[in-house]
Protein backbone atom coordinates (compact mmCIF):
# COMPACT_ATOMS: atom_id res chain seq x y z
CA UNK A 1 0.00 0.00 0.00
CA UNK A 2 1.19 3.50 -0.76
CA UNK A 3 2.18 5.55 2.20
CA UNK A 4 0.33 8.79 2.70
CA UNK A 5 2.12 12.00 1.92
CA UNK A 6 2.99 14.44 4.66
CA UNK A 7 2.59 18.21 4.55
CA UNK A 8 5.38 20.57 5.69
CA UNK A 9 3.48 20.94 8.99
CA UNK A 10 3.26 17.22 9.79
CA UNK A 11 5.80 17.29 12.62
CA UNK A 12 4.05 20.31 14.14
CA UNK A 13 0.67 18.53 14.05
CA UNK A 14 2.17 15.61 15.93
CA UNK A 15 3.92 17.90 18.42
CA UNK A 16 0.62 19.71 19.04
CA UNK A 17 -1.12 16.42 19.84
CA UNK A 18 -3.08 16.19 16.61
CA UNK A 19 -4.84 12.88 15.95
CA UNK A 20 -3.53 11.95 12.50
CA UNK A 21 -5.73 10.29 9.88
CA UNK A 22 -5.37 9.59 6.18
CA UNK A 23 -7.29 12.05 4.01
CA UNK A 24 -7.03 12.35 0.21
CA UNK A 25 -3.65 10.62 0.31
CA UNK A 26 -2.21 12.81 3.08
CA UNK A 27 -1.60 12.30 6.78
CA UNK A 28 -3.48 15.17 8.41
CA UNK A 29 -4.88 15.96 11.87
CA UNK A 30 -8.59 15.23 12.25
CA UNK A 31 -8.56 17.00 15.61
CA UNK A 32 -6.34 18.27 18.40
CA UNK A 33 -8.55 18.87 21.45
CA UNK A 34 -11.87 17.84 19.87
CA UNK A 35 -14.11 18.74 16.97
CA UNK A 36 -16.63 20.60 19.12
CA UNK A 37 -14.24 22.98 20.94
CA UNK A 38 -12.23 23.55 17.74
CA UNK A 39 -15.38 24.41 15.78
CA UNK A 40 -16.54 26.87 18.44
CA UNK A 41 -13.06 28.39 18.74
CA UNK A 42 -13.06 29.15 15.01
CA UNK A 43 -16.52 30.77 15.16
CA UNK A 44 -15.58 32.97 18.13
CA UNK A 45 -11.81 33.56 17.83
CA UNK A 46 -9.39 32.34 15.15
CA UNK A 47 -8.48 28.85 13.96
CA UNK A 48 -5.41 27.81 11.99
CA UNK A 49 -5.89 25.01 9.45
CA UNK A 50 -3.29 23.15 7.40
CA UNK A 51 -4.78 22.83 3.92
CA UNK A 52 -1.49 22.05 2.22
CA UNK A 53 -3.00 18.88 0.75
CA UNK A 54 -5.00 21.04 -1.65
CA UNK A 55 -3.58 21.55 -5.12
CA UNK A 56 -1.91 24.87 -5.88
CA UNK A 57 -1.26 25.76 -9.53
CA UNK A 58 -0.18 28.77 -11.52
CA UNK A 59 -1.40 29.25 -15.08
CA UNK A 60 0.73 31.71 -17.04
CA UNK A 61 1.04 32.78 -20.66
CA UNK A 62 2.00 35.62 -22.95
CA UNK A 63 -0.69 37.89 -21.51
CA UNK A 64 -3.45 37.81 -18.94
CA UNK A 65 -5.99 37.84 -21.79
CA UNK A 66 -4.46 34.66 -23.20
CA UNK A 67 -4.50 32.93 -19.81
CA UNK A 68 -8.10 33.98 -19.13
CA UNK A 69 -9.27 32.90 -22.57
CA UNK A 70 -7.69 29.47 -22.08
CA UNK A 71 -9.23 28.96 -18.66
CA UNK A 72 -12.64 30.27 -19.71
CA UNK A 73 -12.74 27.38 -22.21
CA UNK A 74 -12.86 25.03 -19.20
CA UNK A 75 -14.46 27.09 -16.41
CA UNK A 76 -17.83 28.88 -16.83
CA UNK A 77 -16.96 32.00 -14.87
CA UNK A 78 -15.76 35.48 -15.79
CA UNK A 79 -11.98 35.16 -15.63
CA UNK A 80 -11.13 37.80 -18.25
CA UNK A 81 -12.97 40.39 -16.18
CA UNK A 82 -11.21 39.51 -12.93
CA UNK A 83 -9.28 42.52 -11.64
CA UNK A 84 -5.66 42.08 -10.62
CA UNK A 85 -5.51 41.07 -6.98
CA UNK A 86 -9.00 39.61 -6.91
CA UNK A 87 -10.18 36.04 -6.41
CA UNK A 88 -13.28 34.18 -7.56
CA UNK A 89 -14.94 30.79 -6.93
CA UNK A 90 -15.43 28.53 -9.93
CA UNK A 91 -15.53 24.98 -11.22
CA UNK A 92 -14.30 22.79 -14.03
CA UNK A 93 -17.19 21.21 -15.92
CA UNK A 94 -17.51 18.09 -18.04
CA UNK A 95 -19.36 17.52 -21.30
CA UNK A 96 -22.53 16.50 -19.42
CA UNK A 97 -22.51 19.77 -17.50
CA UNK A 98 -21.34 18.02 -14.33
CA UNK A 99 -18.72 19.45 -12.01
CA UNK A 100 -15.25 17.92 -12.37
CA UNK A 101 -14.01 19.95 -9.41
CA UNK A 102 -14.68 23.23 -7.68
CA UNK A 103 -11.85 25.66 -7.12
CA UNK A 104 -10.67 29.15 -6.27
CA UNK A 105 -8.90 31.24 -8.87
CA UNK A 106 -7.01 34.44 -8.23
CA UNK A 107 -5.50 36.92 -10.64
CA UNK A 108 -1.92 37.75 -9.71
CA UNK A 109 -0.62 40.07 -12.40
CA UNK A 110 -0.75 38.28 -15.73
CA UNK A 111 -1.17 34.83 -14.23
CA UNK A 112 -3.91 32.92 -12.43
CA UNK A 113 -3.27 31.13 -9.15
CA UNK A 114 -5.67 28.26 -8.57
CA UNK A 115 -6.45 26.16 -5.51
CA UNK A 116 -8.16 22.85 -6.26
CA UNK A 117 -9.34 19.89 -4.17
CA UNK A 118 -6.68 17.41 -3.07
CA UNK A 119 -8.56 14.36 -4.32
CA UNK A 120 -9.03 15.91 -7.77
CA UNK A 121 -5.74 17.70 -8.29
CA UNK A 122 -3.94 15.14 -10.45
CA UNK A 123 -6.95 14.79 -12.74
CA UNK A 124 -7.54 18.56 -12.81
CA UNK A 125 -3.96 19.30 -13.78
CA UNK A 126 -3.95 16.69 -16.54
CA UNK A 127 -7.31 17.93 -17.84
CA UNK A 128 -6.30 21.59 -17.87
CA UNK A 129 -2.91 20.91 -19.45
CA UNK A 130 -4.52 18.83 -22.17
CA UNK A 131 -6.66 21.81 -23.15
CA UNK A 132 -4.24 24.71 -22.89
CA UNK A 133 -3.12 26.33 -26.14
CA UNK A 134 0.54 26.67 -27.02
CA UNK A 135 2.19 29.32 -24.89
CA UNK A 136 -0.12 28.99 -21.91
CA UNK A 137 1.36 26.75 -19.22
CA UNK A 138 0.11 25.27 -15.96
CA UNK A 139 2.72 24.79 -13.24
CA UNK A 140 1.86 22.82 -10.15
CA UNK A 141 3.17 24.58 -7.08
CA UNK A 142 4.71 21.81 -4.98
CA UNK A 143 7.11 23.85 -2.86
CA UNK A 144 4.54 25.83 -0.90
CA UNK A 145 2.26 24.96 2.00
CA UNK A 146 -1.24 26.39 2.33
CA UNK A 147 -2.58 27.62 5.66
CA UNK A 148 -6.04 28.95 6.43
CA UNK A 149 -6.58 31.36 9.31
CA UNK A 150 -10.30 31.65 9.94
CA UNK A 151 -12.55 33.37 12.43
CA UNK A 152 -13.67 36.80 13.66
CA UNK A 153 -10.26 37.45 15.27
CA UNK A 154 -8.27 36.30 12.21
CA UNK A 155 -7.78 39.90 11.07
CA UNK A 156 -6.35 40.98 14.42
CA UNK A 157 -4.10 37.96 14.50
CA UNK A 158 -2.67 38.33 10.99
CA UNK A 159 -2.36 42.10 11.37
CA UNK A 160 -0.04 41.47 14.33
CA UNK A 161 2.39 39.95 11.83
CA UNK A 162 1.65 42.42 9.02
CA UNK A 163 -0.80 45.34 9.32
CA UNK A 164 -1.55 45.08 5.59
CA UNK A 165 -3.95 42.27 6.51
CA UNK A 166 -6.44 44.90 7.69
CA UNK A 167 -6.72 46.67 4.36
CA UNK A 168 -7.87 43.58 2.46
CA UNK A 169 -11.51 43.00 1.54
CA UNK A 170 -13.20 39.63 1.05
CA UNK A 171 -11.63 37.90 -1.99
CA UNK A 172 -8.68 40.32 -2.25
CA UNK A 173 -5.32 38.70 -3.01
CA UNK A 174 -1.96 40.31 -2.21
CA UNK A 175 1.67 39.41 -1.65
CA UNK A 176 2.47 39.91 2.01
CA UNK A 177 5.63 39.48 4.07
CA UNK A 178 4.92 37.08 6.94
CA UNK A 179 7.55 35.47 9.15
CA UNK A 180 10.23 36.98 6.96
CA UNK A 181 9.04 35.57 3.64
CA UNK A 182 6.70 36.63 0.87
CA UNK A 183 3.35 34.85 1.08
CA UNK A 184 0.43 34.86 -1.34
CA UNK A 185 -2.52 35.81 0.84
CA UNK A 186 -6.20 35.90 -0.02
CA UNK A 187 -8.98 37.10 2.25
CA UNK A 188 -11.15 34.03 1.94
CA UNK A 189 -11.69 30.57 3.30
CA UNK A 190 -14.24 27.81 3.58
CA UNK A 191 -15.75 28.16 7.04
CA UNK A 192 -18.26 30.97 6.55
CA UNK A 193 -16.05 33.18 8.70
CA UNK A 194 -13.81 36.08 7.82
CA UNK A 195 -10.24 34.93 7.35
CA UNK A 196 -7.28 34.34 5.10
CA UNK A 197 -5.67 31.62 3.05
CA UNK A 198 -1.89 31.88 3.03
CA UNK A 199 0.36 30.19 0.48
CA UNK A 200 3.80 30.07 2.09
CA UNK A 201 7.12 28.54 0.95
CA UNK A 202 7.33 25.07 2.50
CA UNK A 203 10.46 25.80 4.55
CA UNK A 204 8.80 28.79 6.22
CA UNK A 205 5.44 27.10 6.83
CA UNK A 206 6.26 25.86 10.31
CA UNK A 207 7.79 29.14 11.57
CA UNK A 208 4.74 31.01 10.25
CA UNK A 209 2.31 28.53 11.83
CA UNK A 210 4.16 28.74 15.15
CA UNK A 211 4.16 32.56 15.02
CA UNK A 212 0.39 32.51 14.48
CA UNK A 213 -0.24 29.86 17.13
CA UNK A 214 1.80 31.88 19.62
CA UNK A 215 -0.87 34.60 19.44
CA UNK A 216 -3.39 34.31 22.27
CA UNK A 217 -6.53 33.88 20.16
CA UNK A 218 -5.21 31.40 17.57
CA UNK A 219 -5.59 27.63 18.01
CA UNK A 220 -4.87 24.73 15.63
CA UNK A 221 -7.98 23.20 14.05
CA UNK A 222 -8.32 19.76 12.46
CA UNK A 223 -10.22 18.36 9.50
CA UNK A 224 -13.21 17.40 11.65
CA UNK A 225 -14.09 20.98 12.52
CA UNK A 226 -13.22 22.10 9.00
CA UNK A 227 -16.04 19.85 7.81
CA UNK A 228 -18.60 20.91 10.42
CA UNK A 229 -17.78 24.59 9.82
CA UNK A 230 -18.23 24.38 6.05
CA UNK A 231 -21.42 22.36 6.51
CA UNK A 232 -22.99 25.00 8.77
CA UNK A 233 -21.84 27.63 6.27
CA UNK A 234 -23.75 25.79 3.52
CA UNK A 235 -20.61 25.27 1.44
CA UNK A 236 -20.35 22.26 -0.88
CA UNK A 237 -17.88 19.47 -0.28
CA UNK A 238 -16.69 18.02 -3.59
CA UNK A 239 -17.34 14.30 -3.93
CA UNK A 240 -20.29 14.55 -1.56
CA UNK A 241 -22.61 17.51 -2.22
CA UNK A 242 -21.36 17.96 -5.76
CA UNK A 243 -19.60 15.65 -8.18
CA UNK A 244 -19.26 14.94 -11.89
CA UNK A 245 -22.97 14.10 -12.12
CA UNK A 246 -24.16 17.34 -10.45
CA UNK A 247 -24.58 20.40 -12.63
CA UNK A 248 -23.91 23.87 -11.20
CA UNK A 249 -27.62 24.66 -11.57
CA UNK A 250 -28.74 21.57 -9.64
CA UNK A 251 -26.10 22.38 -7.04
CA UNK A 252 -27.40 25.92 -6.58
CA UNK A 253 -24.10 27.44 -7.70
CA UNK A 254 -25.44 29.60 -10.51
CA UNK A 255 -24.33 32.71 -8.60
CA UNK A 256 -20.79 31.74 -9.62
CA UNK A 257 -21.63 31.96 -13.34
CA UNK A 258 -21.52 35.65 -14.21
CA UNK A 259 -23.90 37.12 -16.80
CA UNK A 260 -21.12 37.50 -19.35
CA UNK A 261 -20.77 33.68 -19.48
CA UNK A 262 -24.49 32.94 -19.63
CA UNK A 263 -26.58 32.67 -22.79
CA UNK A 264 -26.85 36.17 -24.25
CA UNK A 265 -23.62 37.30 -22.55
CA UNK A 266 -20.61 38.61 -24.48
CA UNK A 267 -18.58 35.45 -23.76
CA UNK A 268 -21.43 32.99 -23.33
CA UNK A 269 -20.69 29.26 -23.32
CA UNK A 270 -17.52 27.90 -24.84
CA UNK A 271 -16.84 25.48 -21.95
CA UNK A 272 -17.63 21.76 -21.57
CA UNK A 273 -21.34 21.14 -21.04
CA UNK A 274 -22.24 24.75 -21.91
CA UNK A 275 -25.32 23.69 -23.89
CA UNK A 276 -26.70 21.71 -20.97
CA UNK A 277 -25.86 24.29 -18.31
CA UNK A 278 -27.13 27.12 -20.51
CA UNK A 279 -30.44 25.32 -21.00
CA UNK A 280 -30.72 24.62 -17.27
CA UNK A 281 -30.16 28.30 -16.46
CA UNK A 282 -33.40 28.98 -18.37
CA UNK A 283 -35.26 25.86 -17.32
CA UNK A 284 -34.14 24.46 -13.96
CA UNK A 285 -33.18 20.77 -13.76
CA UNK A 286 -35.30 18.25 -11.81
CA UNK A 287 -33.02 18.12 -8.78
CA UNK A 288 -31.87 20.82 -6.41
CA UNK A 289 -29.39 21.05 -3.56
CA UNK A 290 -31.16 22.19 -0.41
CA UNK A 291 -30.48 22.66 3.26
CA UNK A 292 -32.35 20.38 5.65
CA UNK A 293 -33.01 20.76 9.34
CA UNK A 294 -33.95 17.50 11.06
CA UNK A 295 -36.75 18.36 13.49
CA UNK A 296 -35.34 16.01 16.16
CA UNK A 297 -31.93 15.63 17.73
CA UNK A 298 -30.60 12.74 15.64
CA UNK A 299 -27.86 13.78 13.20
CA UNK A 300 -28.48 12.62 9.64
CA UNK A 301 -25.48 11.87 7.49
CA UNK A 302 -24.65 11.26 3.84
CA UNK A 303 -26.81 8.61 2.18
CA UNK A 304 -29.96 9.03 4.28
CA UNK A 305 -32.95 8.91 1.92
CA UNK A 306 -35.57 11.66 1.82
CA UNK A 307 -39.28 11.02 1.26
CA UNK A 308 -42.19 13.36 0.60
CA UNK A 309 -44.06 11.98 3.62
CA UNK A 310 -44.16 9.15 6.13
CA UNK A 311 -45.80 6.69 3.71
CA UNK A 312 -44.25 7.49 0.31
CA UNK A 313 -42.64 4.49 -1.36
CA UNK A 314 -40.10 6.23 -3.57
CA UNK A 315 -37.44 8.55 -2.21
CA UNK A 316 -37.29 12.08 -3.62
CA UNK A 317 -33.61 12.41 -2.85
CA UNK A 318 -30.85 11.81 -0.36
CA UNK A 319 -28.64 13.62 2.10
CA UNK A 320 -25.25 14.46 0.59
CA UNK A 321 -23.61 15.61 3.81
CA UNK A 322 -24.86 16.15 7.30
CA UNK A 323 -24.06 16.03 10.94
CA UNK A 324 -24.30 17.99 14.15
CA UNK A 325 -23.82 21.76 13.88
CA UNK A 326 -21.95 22.85 17.00
CA UNK A 327 -22.78 26.55 16.57
CA UNK A 328 -26.47 26.06 15.81
CA UNK A 329 -26.59 23.28 18.42
CA UNK A 330 -28.67 20.98 16.28
CA UNK A 331 -28.27 18.58 13.40
CA UNK A 332 -27.98 20.12 9.92
CA UNK A 333 -27.71 18.56 6.47
CA UNK A 334 -27.56 19.21 2.77
CA UNK A 335 -29.51 17.08 0.32
CA UNK A 336 -30.10 16.69 -3.39
CA UNK A 337 -33.86 16.36 -3.83
CA UNK A 338 -36.63 16.68 -6.39
CA UNK A 339 -36.92 20.40 -7.13
CA UNK A 340 -40.69 20.35 -6.55
CA UNK A 341 -40.01 19.94 -2.82
CA UNK A 342 -37.13 22.42 -2.57
CA UNK A 343 -38.92 25.49 -1.20
CA UNK A 344 -37.70 26.47 2.29
CA UNK A 345 -40.22 25.42 4.91
CA UNK A 346 -41.32 22.28 3.05
CA UNK A 347 -41.90 19.44 5.54
CA UNK A 348 -40.37 16.13 4.44
CA UNK A 349 -39.33 12.84 6.00
CA UNK A 350 -35.93 11.21 6.25
CA UNK A 351 -35.52 7.48 6.80
CA UNK A 352 -33.01 6.90 9.56
CA UNK A 353 -32.38 3.34 10.75
CA UNK A 354 -35.76 2.23 9.42
CA UNK A 355 -37.75 5.11 10.91
CA UNK A 356 -39.28 8.04 9.06
CA UNK A 357 -38.33 11.20 10.91
CA UNK A 358 -39.50 14.74 10.10
CA UNK A 359 -37.12 17.19 8.43
CA UNK A 360 -37.71 20.69 7.07
CA UNK A 361 -36.14 22.30 4.00
CA UNK A 362 -34.18 25.34 5.16
CA UNK A 363 -32.32 28.22 3.56
CA UNK A 364 -28.53 28.12 3.82
CA UNK A 365 -26.19 29.08 5.35
CA UNK A 366 -27.31 27.67 8.69
CA UNK A 367 -25.06 30.20 10.40
CA UNK A 368 -24.82 33.73 8.96
CA UNK A 369 -21.68 34.36 6.91
CA UNK A 370 -19.22 36.73 8.53
CA UNK A 371 -17.22 37.96 5.52
CA UNK A 372 -15.58 41.38 5.35
CA UNK A 373 -17.15 42.70 2.15
CA UNK B 1 -19.71 -6.68 40.12
CA UNK B 2 -18.31 -4.75 37.14
CA UNK B 3 -17.49 -6.44 33.85
CA UNK B 4 -16.21 -5.13 30.52
CA UNK B 5 -16.62 -6.17 26.90
CA UNK B 6 -13.90 -5.94 24.28
CA UNK B 7 -16.21 -3.45 22.56
CA UNK B 8 -15.66 -1.07 25.49
CA UNK B 9 -18.99 -1.49 27.23
CA UNK B 10 -19.24 -1.88 30.99
CA UNK B 11 -21.83 -4.05 32.73
CA UNK B 12 -22.66 -3.54 36.38
CA UNK B 13 -24.86 -5.96 38.31
CA UNK B 14 -27.31 -4.06 40.51
CA UNK B 15 -29.61 -6.38 42.46
CA UNK B 16 -31.13 -8.58 39.75
CA UNK B 17 -30.52 -6.13 36.89
CA UNK B 18 -27.51 -5.41 34.68
CA UNK B 19 -26.72 -1.73 33.95
CA UNK B 20 -24.89 -1.09 30.66
CA UNK B 21 -22.81 1.86 29.47
CA UNK B 22 -19.56 2.60 27.67
CA UNK B 23 -16.16 3.08 29.20
CA UNK B 24 -14.28 6.33 29.59
CA UNK B 25 -11.80 5.04 26.99
CA UNK B 26 -14.64 4.60 24.47
CA UNK B 27 -16.20 7.97 25.28
CA UNK B 28 -12.86 9.69 24.79
CA UNK B 29 -12.28 7.92 21.48
CA UNK B 30 -15.76 8.87 20.21
CA UNK B 31 -15.31 12.54 21.07
CA UNK B 32 -18.13 14.89 21.95
CA UNK B 33 -21.36 12.91 21.95
CA UNK B 34 -24.32 14.88 20.62
CA UNK B 35 -27.08 12.26 20.41
CA UNK B 36 -27.88 8.89 21.92
CA UNK B 37 -30.66 6.73 20.48
CA UNK B 38 -31.81 4.39 23.23
CA UNK B 39 -33.82 1.18 22.85
CA UNK B 40 -37.47 1.02 23.86
CA UNK B 41 -38.24 0.01 27.42
CA UNK B 42 -39.70 -3.47 27.31
CA UNK B 43 -37.76 -4.45 24.20
CA UNK B 44 -36.44 -7.99 24.22
CA UNK B 45 -32.96 -8.16 22.78
CA UNK B 46 -30.66 -10.96 21.79
CA UNK B 47 -26.95 -10.68 22.45
CA UNK B 48 -25.26 -8.69 19.63
CA UNK B 49 -28.49 -7.00 18.54
CA UNK B 50 -27.98 -3.30 17.85
CA UNK B 51 -29.16 -1.66 21.07
CA UNK B 52 -27.93 1.93 21.10
CA UNK B 53 -26.73 4.38 18.45
CA UNK B 54 -24.27 7.00 19.63
CA UNK B 55 -23.63 10.03 17.47
CA UNK B 56 -20.54 12.07 18.13
CA UNK B 57 -19.63 15.19 16.19
CA UNK B 58 -17.49 12.89 14.05
CA UNK B 59 -19.56 9.76 13.37
CA UNK B 60 -22.30 7.36 14.36
CA UNK B 61 -21.43 4.23 16.34
CA UNK B 62 -23.54 1.21 17.19
CA UNK B 63 -23.56 -0.35 20.62
CA UNK B 64 -24.58 -3.99 20.60
CA UNK B 65 -26.55 -5.67 23.37
CA UNK B 66 -23.89 -7.47 25.43
CA UNK B 67 -26.40 -9.97 26.81
CA UNK B 68 -29.76 -11.48 25.89
CA UNK B 69 -32.62 -10.18 27.98
CA UNK B 70 -35.24 -7.47 28.37
CA UNK B 71 -34.58 -3.74 28.47
CA UNK B 72 -36.41 -2.64 31.61
CA UNK B 73 -35.24 0.95 31.94
CA UNK B 74 -33.39 3.46 29.74
CA UNK B 75 -31.54 6.61 30.80
CA UNK B 76 -33.90 9.23 29.37
CA UNK B 77 -31.76 12.07 30.72
CA UNK B 78 -29.44 11.35 27.77
CA UNK B 79 -32.15 12.62 25.39
CA UNK B 80 -31.60 16.17 26.61
CA UNK B 81 -28.04 15.79 27.82
CA UNK B 82 -26.09 13.29 25.69
CA UNK B 83 -22.86 14.90 26.90
CA UNK B 84 -23.30 12.98 30.18
CA UNK B 85 -21.74 10.04 28.36
CA UNK B 86 -18.53 12.07 28.03
CA UNK B 87 -18.75 13.67 31.47
CA UNK B 88 -19.54 10.59 33.53
CA UNK B 89 -19.51 7.50 31.31
CA UNK B 90 -19.42 4.97 34.10
CA UNK B 91 -21.99 6.78 36.27
CA UNK B 92 -24.72 9.17 35.09
CA UNK B 93 -23.94 8.35 31.45
CA UNK B 94 -25.37 4.82 31.62
CA UNK B 95 -27.59 3.64 28.73
CA UNK B 96 -30.03 0.98 29.93
CA UNK B 97 -30.83 -1.63 32.56
CA UNK B 98 -31.58 -5.20 31.51
CA UNK B 99 -33.19 -8.12 33.22
CA UNK B 100 -31.26 -11.21 32.30
CA UNK B 101 -32.38 -14.76 32.91
CA UNK B 102 -28.96 -16.29 32.68
CA UNK B 103 -26.44 -14.28 34.66
CA UNK B 104 -23.75 -16.76 33.67
CA UNK B 105 -23.61 -14.86 30.36
CA UNK B 106 -21.50 -12.35 32.26
CA UNK B 107 -18.77 -14.87 32.87
CA UNK B 108 -17.30 -14.51 29.40
CA UNK B 109 -16.55 -10.82 29.91
CA UNK B 110 -13.44 -9.15 31.26
CA UNK B 111 -12.84 -8.03 34.79
CA UNK B 112 -11.44 -4.54 35.36
CA UNK B 113 -7.80 -5.67 35.42
CA UNK B 114 -8.17 -7.56 32.14
CA UNK B 115 -9.96 -4.60 30.50
CA UNK B 116 -7.27 -2.17 31.59
CA UNK B 117 -4.70 -4.48 30.06
CA UNK B 118 -6.73 -4.55 26.81
CA UNK B 119 -6.72 -0.77 26.44
CA UNK B 120 -3.08 -0.58 27.48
Amino acid sequence: MDENRKTPLFDLHVALGGKIVGFAGYDLPVQYTGVLPEHLHTRTKAGLFDVSHMGQCVVAGPSYAAVAQALESLIPVDIAGLADGRQRYGFLTNDAGGIRDDLMLARRGDSVFMVVNAACKAADIAHIRAHLPDGVKLTEVTDRALLALQGPLAENALATLNPAARSMRFMDVIDMALAGVTCWVSRSGYTGEDGYEISVPAAQAEPLAVALLDLPDVAPIGLGARDSLRLEAGLCLYGHDIDDTTTPVAAGLTWAIQKVRRPGGARAGGYPGADIIGAELADAPPTARVGLLPDGRAPMREGVEIFADADAQTPIGRITSGGFGPTVQRPVAMALIDRGFAAPGTALCAELRGKRLPVTVAAMPFTPANFKR
Amino acid sequence: MLKFTEEHEWLRVEDDLVVVGITEHAATQLGDIVFVELPDEGAVVVKDDEAVVIESVKAASDILAPLSGEIVEVNTTLNDNPGLVNDDPIGDGWFFKMSVEDMSQLDEYLDEAAYKKLIG
